[in-house]
């Protein structure tokens, strides 16, 4: 049993990984950058975890502008993939200008919160 | 026996005609130095021609000299005043009184013109203000000049002008149109008629004259005194416009009095008693604070002093303390009230009684003897009876010239108390410590109370301790101190304080420790004693540690009460205080910096990570616009996007929220703009390469 799940994951990974070749490559610079953000946010919670949260609003500024980045790229994914079909009418520009836009707004607001 | 009633008659009679118990002075030397601190011309010269005249009338009755600028300065402002031709009738009453004082050289021609313009003012007034200044300025004038020619044109007419303003109970009003009569009024009414009939050309109908006479004796009807025997004057009415208070009222009603009556031939019908309570009433006073106060009473005493209705004799004593052991005499000195001498008189000691026996007389009709050297009358020894305590001397004085007794006022009796004091023999003195239940003396030490030795005894719980005294009179009598107390005081300095009870001559306190033990709060260990015996005819009352004694008391219960907390040495209260130290709250643990660093780096990597990500995805600028146009704006608006980044950064660092703000409203309007065109160019682009 164990060794035909195993087998099944590794053959559902495998699929994953050939579908995961087709999508555009602008789709796959989005999902990097929201890995990096995440990876960040991680890396910031490791270290809140080993000295302690004494500055809170610091270490709330900093996961909280990782993630708020992270949410606005995805949403910025979803807006410009080709095969959403609620979005067909909206240009990729528009949803970039829209991704900058409310980048810029969450970072002031991280700027004044870090302190 | 049919004696005795009698005796006891005169007593009574004597006691109610007495006047009370009080001692005057006349004018010394103290009121010469107050006056001159009181009276300090401002800038060389007084504020008003008012107060020159009072400050320069009271220097003139004390005889304190003036200063040569002060005259200057004075007759320059009486000289211009008398010159100018708006001066009031006021201006000018004052300004000639400063004259006659100071003696400013004046032309002729100034009085000429002032005289005719204050004959029109008499003959036109219908105030008593008016008259009185006009009538004042007029007499004055007539004093200062050789003028004997200067008379009113119309002196009777005045004089019932004046009159027409006086009121049935002696007072004046201040003019017809006003209803209120006042003493104040009366005096300086009185003034004026006597400056009318000093200024008239021949004699006044004396049926006038002996009806402002009545109005005198009516007025001093109305005369208040206080039980001092002093009479003064005052106001009746309340509301009037300017109230004037007791001293101003009777120093305004004793000018107008010593005016008139020096004018008029017959004398008045004024008791002496009156005149004496009123000099009394001025001299009490002391010395006034105020400049008016002392003017008033200055000028009111030295129109007492030389006035033809009676002259006031003030007896005082320059000491009301005999001491036996000095042997002091009884001195007694009588002058006028401004302190010159009085004429020969005949003083008489009439009794002298203890204070608490107050039928006994010691002392019946004594006369004192004269020294013309000091000026004093005195009684050489007094009598062998008389002992330590307070005793009161009721004096008479006559003047020896029967011819002169009406022309002086010497008042009947005077009361004066006497402190007689002397040493009080103390002897006998002994502290002992009993034994409670059978009363055996344990221990017992004598006391030398006038010399410094102390003694110590020790006692506990269960015996008594006794200090005991004798106390007498130089002359043997028992004597009961005001004082006579024992005090204890332990060593945490709670104390207590016991009255030494008497019987006679003994004095004996006891003091039974096992009830008091409580009231000693149970503290044990040495209690310092002091005694105080005084009193104010004692000459070696004392306070004196007379040294300690070991008290052994019981352990307190559980419940017994604390001893008061001891007061504080007050100076405590105003040194430094005990210094706070600020408790500030432990600093957060922060971490070493070298993992704050290691992490700095490790948080840095994943930007490396998705640099090198988009490497190997093969990102290109292949849709960067290539032409210019387009292309410089889509170099600014990536530029842009970095300086919104880095005024972040400044943000962070060193900026505050609203120039933040402010810059971003600016850049960021730009990067629309800019941002707008790029994104629009690419997209009309990718457009076209989707329609292509």
């Amino acid at each position: 049993m164990a060794r035909s799940t195993g087998k099944d994951a590794q053959a559902l990974f495998h699929s994953l990984r050939s579908a995961y070749a087709a999508t555009p490559t602008t789709l796959k610079i989005i999902d990097l950058y929201v890995g990096f953000a995440v990876f960040t946010a991680l890396i910031q919670v490791v270290y809140m975890a080993i000295v302690g949260s004494f500055p809170f609003n610091s270490f709330l500024s900093g996961v909280l502008s990782c993630v708020g980045t992270a949410v606005l790229a995805v949403c910025l994914r979803i807006q410009v993939n080709k095969d959403n079909k609620e979005f067909k009418d909206l240009p990729p520009e528009r949803a970039f200008a829209d991704f900058v836009l409310c980048n810029l707004v969450l970072h002031l607001v991280i700027m004044n919160f870090l302190g | 026996m049919a004696r005795s009633p009698l005796r006891f008659l005169v007593l009574i009679l004597a006691i109610s005609i007495c006047d009370a118990a009080g001692i005057f002075h006349p004018i010394s030397d103290s009121h010469r130095s107050a006056a001159l601190d009181l009276f300090k011309p401002v800038d060389g010269s007084f504020a008003s021609l008012e107060e020159a005249y009072e400050a320069l009338r009271t220097f003139e009755v004390l005889g304190i000299e003036k200063t040569a600028e002060l005259s200057k300065a004075t007759c320059k402002s009486v000289l211009g005043t008398l010159e100018s031709s708006s001066s009031t009738p006021k201006d000018l009453f004052y300004a000639l009184g400063v004259n006659g004082i100071l003696k400013c050289s004046s032309k002729e021609e100034t009085f000429e013109g002032i005289i005719s313009s204050l004959q029109a003012v008499v003959r036109d007034a219908n105030s008593l203000l008016d008259f009185y200044y006009s009538i004042g300025s007029l007499r004055l004038i007539k004093d200062q000049t050789s003028k004997t020619d200067l008379h009113l044109s119309d002196a009777e007419g005045t004089f019932r002008s004046i009159k027409a303003l006086s009121q049935s109970d002696g007072r004046w009003r201040y003019s017809s149109n006003n209803p209120e009569s006042s003493t104040f009024a009366a005096g300086i009414a009185l003034e004026a008629l006597s400056g009318v009939v000093s200024l008239a050309s021949s004699e006044i109908d004396q049926f006038m004259i002996g009806a402002v006479k009545n109005d005198i004796v009516k007025l001093f009807d109305s005369v208040e005194k206080y039980d001092d025997g002093t009479f003064y004057f005052d106001e009746k009415l309340v509301n009037m416009r300017e109230q004037q208070g007791p001293l101003a009222t009777t120093s305004s009603v004793v000018r107008g009095l010593t005016a008139f009556s020096s004018v008029i031939t017959e004398s008045l019908n004024l008791t002496g008693d009156k005149i004496l309570g009123i000099a009394k009433f001025f001299l009490g006073i002391g010395i006034p604070g105020d400049t008016k106060n002392f003017f008033d009473q200055v000028d009111s005493l030295a129109c007492l002093e030389n006035n033809r209705v009676s002259i006031p004799l003030i007896l005082s004593l320059p000491s009301t303390v005999i001491s036996l052991t000095k042997k002091d005499s009884l001195k007694v000195k009588v002058n006028t009230v401004l302190g010159s001498h009085a004429p020969p008189l005949t003083v008489t000691l009439v009794r002298a009684f203890s204070s608490s026996a107050r039928d006994n007389s010691i002392i019946e009709n004594q006369e004192l003897k004269f020294d013309p050297q000091d000026a004093v009358y005195f009684l050489d020894d007094l009598p062998a009876s008389f002992d330590v305590g307070e005793y009161i001397f009721v004096f008479k004085m006559l003047v020896q010239d029967s011819e002169q007794q009406t022309v002086y006022a010497t008042g009947t009796l005077t009361q004066v108390p006497i402190y007689v004091t002397g040493l009080i023999k103390i002897e006998n003195a002994k502290i002992a410590v009993l034994d409670s239940d059978l009363g055996s003396v344990e221990t017992q030490k004598k006391l030398d109370l006038a010399g410094e030795s102390t003694v110590s005894v020790s006692a506990n719980h269960l015996q008594k301790l006794r200090l005991s005294f004798q106390m007498s009179t130089p002359l043997g009598n028992a004597f009961k101190p005001h004082q006579a107390f024992l005090r204890l005081r332990h060593e945490t300095k709670v104390e207590h304080t016991f009255v030494v009870g008497s019987s006679g001559k003994k004095f004996e306190i006891t003091l039974d420790f096992l009830g008091l033990v409580e009231k000693f709060f149970y503290l044990s260990g040495r209690y310092d004693i002091q005694l105080t015996v005084g009193d104010a005819v004692m000459e070696n009352s004392l306070l004196r540690d007379i040294g300690y004694v070991e008290l052994d008391l019981p352990e307190p219960p559980e419940n017994a009460s604390r001893p008061p907390p001891q007061p504080v040495d007050p100076y405590t209260r105003y040194g430094p205080k005990a210094e706070i130290t600020h408790i500030f709250r432990a600093p957060e643990k922060r971490p070493p910096q070298e993992l704050s660093l290691a992490f700095l780096v490790l948080t840095i990597l994943p930007l490396f990570g998705f640099i090198i990500g988009l490497l190997r995805l093969g990102v290109n600028l292949k849709n960067f616009p290539s032409s210019a146009v387009p292309a410089t704006f889509a170099v600014i608006f990536h530029l842009g996007i970095a300086a919104v980044l880095l005024l972040y950064v400044l943000f962070w660092l060193k900026l505050d929220l609203f120039t933040t703000l402010k810059t971003l409203c600016f850049l960021g309007v730009f990067l629309m703009v800019v941002g707008h065109r790029t994104l629009s160019h690419l997209a009309s682009a990718s457009a076209k390469l989707k329609s292509a």
